[in-house]
């Protein structure tokens, strides 16, 4: 299968600064893959996530969005209807006084029928669970809810990539289910391919691959059990292990045999279980 | 004797107009001087409303808040102890400098409390070193700090005011693991140095988990209050108000569930762990 984006060695340095925020990353990522990107502050995630459609382009070396150089200028709206962005702050993202308005915006824009509008705004607004909300004003909406419309709002535009940079930072408990439930419904029930940057070990665990980032290039790269097992390595790199590992590591270090790749709470419970049985 | 004591407290937002909104309503709270208090809730069960009523920014709409058992909004002159007296740190707080040095704006605080140069200088230092902010950027403009950096400098801001009463609005949002560790360390030393009392607004319950007093709140109402093992008890209840258990209270429950005999009150990994260590060999297993 052809990676639908393929990083080729690129370093991106930003003006007035004298260390480059990526330093010679390579990268290919296939398409309806769920990537949980993972790194310090400062370690280029989110100057990664920009370079995924074209926000930035790399002083060196080359992007390519399904095979679309992202340097070239006549490339650039292809292949913002490919890649949709959802950023940190919800209220950032709003431009309509109606829901549906909200997300019809961005297709109404491409110049998209109106009758294919219509079809679009309601499936996505259906598929993130707002569509019983679309004739709401955004600006009531919960931070949860608001992340759900400007994700419907990327869908609305048929994309094959969604690259969320931190969606959750900004949310309560609730709002942080509502939107990772979403981003991997759209993954594994539309074969979306879906970015996540994020902070949180625990939002990692679902995804099928899991890289972290230092000073601009990728320091791991793997499944999340093998990642996550590797304590002393993500400790290195200012991150931690989700609960779930910390807790297995501790039982085993006491003589239990449990496996470091049970990290979902429900799969340590279980794994718990079984060895005390 | 109580430090804050807010009674009755009520603040509505545009009263009297099609949009009005109860953000709080007729809360009652005590909290004495050197807690660790967190206070929880979802987005827009009021706990930002609450807090800026700590420092006189928000007028309330109904009741009243004291602090050393004296009304903050008696006079023009209470108000003003109630914001030296009241250090509160609100969201992503590092928007807010606007000195042209890094000094300048730590030391904003103390000029303002009208106190001499050699004291302003020993409490910007100290301040900064508290928060593990380098000397060496005093003279540098805030704009140039990496967003951590700014972070600090902000936090330090209010802390050498030397608040007796610290009030930090989500401070580790945005921050890296290690960073966040850092300096939720720093904070619980100042209150361990200073026997400042801090309340921390948070829905991050492994930062929770830290406070010896859990404040939760949903709707504008404080619906549980107690130590962490006894408001954490209350699994249901948290869920159904949009928060969520700390990762050991929640697997603890789902290995309850599954039949495992233990004892109830465990929120912290130590604890957890051990309980499970301590049921291994007995055959503790479902039969």
């Amino acid at each position: 299968m052809d990676p639908i984006i393929r990083i080729n060695n690129i370093s991106y340095t930003y003006p007035g600064s004298d260390k480059p925020a990526l330093d010679g990353l390579t990268l290919d990522i296939l398409p309806g893959t769920f990537t949980a990107v993972l790194g310090s502050n400062g370690s280029g995630k989110s100057t990664l996530a920009k370079h995924l459609n074209a926000i930035l382009t790399p002083s060196a070396g080359k992007v390519y969005v399904d095979g679309m150089d992202t340097t070239d200028e006549g490339n650039l709206l292809a292949i913002r209807r490919r890649v949709g962005m959802v950023f940190q702050n919800p209220d950032n993202q709003i431009v309509a006084n109606v829901v549906e308005d909200d997300v019809a915006f961005a297709p109404e824009n491409l110049g998209v029928e109106p009758h294919e509008i219509r079809r679009r705004v309601d499936a996505a607004l259906r598929q993130v669970g707002m569509y019983e909300f679309r004739m709401h004003a955004p600006h009531l909406l919960s931070g949860g809810q608001k992340q759900r419309v400007a994700i419907a709002g990327v869908l609305a535009m048929d994309p094959e990539v969604l690259v969320l940079d931190e969606p959750t930072a900004m949310l309560d408990p609730r709002g942080r289910r509502e939107v990772l439930a979403a981003a991997e419904s759209l993954c594994r029930e539309r074969g979306i391919t879906v970015v996540l940057i994020t902070h949180h070990m625990d939002e990692a665990i679902r995804a099928d691959r899991v890289l972290v980032l230092d000073k601009g290039r990728i320091a791991l790269d793997g499944a999340p059990g093998e990642i996550f097992s590797q304590t002393a390595a993500l400790e290195a790199l200012r991150l931690t292990v989700p609960e779930t590992t910390a807790l297995i590591t501790r039982l085993n270090a006491a003589g239990m045999r449990l496996p470091t790749t049970a990290l979902t709470d429900e799969a340590c419970a279980a794994a718990i279980m079984e060895a005390l049985s | 004797m109580s430090l804050i004591e807010l009674r009755g407290l009520t603040h509505i937002y545009s009263q009297g107009t099609p949009f009005e909104k109860t953000a709080i309503d007729g809360i009652s709270l005590t909290i004495d001087a050197g807690q660790t208090v967190a206070l929880i809730g979802h987005t827009g069960s009021g706990k930002s409303t609450l807090i800026s009523h700590l420092n006189a920014l928000l007028k309330p709409s109904g009741g009243t808040v004291l602090l050393d058992g004296q009304d903050i909004f008696a006079s023009k002159a209470s108000i003003r102890a109630a914001r030296f007296r009241v250090g509160v740190v609100f969201q992503y707080p590092e928007y807010q400098l606007f000195e042209e040095t890094v000094f300048a704006d730590i030391a904003y605080g103390p000029k303002n409390l009208k106190l001499d140069e050699p004291e302003i200088d020993r409490r910007v230092r100290e301040a900064a070193a508290f928060v593990g902010l380098d000397a060496g950027v005093f003279d540098r403009s805030p704009l140039e700090l990496s967003g951590g950096q700014k972070r600090r400098a902000a936090i330090a801001g209010v802390l050498a005011m030397e608040p007796d009463v610290l009030v930090l609005d989500e401070p580790t949002a945005g921050l890296d693991p290690a960073g966040r560790e850092d300096l939720l360390a720093r904070l619980f030393r100042w209150h361990e140095i200073r026997g400042a009392t801090i309340l921390l607004v948070t829905h991050d319950m492994s930062i929770a988990n830290r406070c010896e007093r859990l404040v939760v709140m949903a709707e504008g109402k404080i619906v549980l209050d107690g130590a962490p093992e006894e408001v954490f008890a209350h699994d249901g209840q948290l869920l159904s108000i949009g928060l969520d258990l700390p990762a050991p209270a929640h697997i603890a429950k789902l290995l309850r569930e599954r039949g495992l005999d233990l004892p109830a009150g465990i929120y912290t990994l130590d604890r957890l762990a051990e309980a499970i260590l301590a049921l291994r060999g007995k055959g503790a297993g479902p039969c």
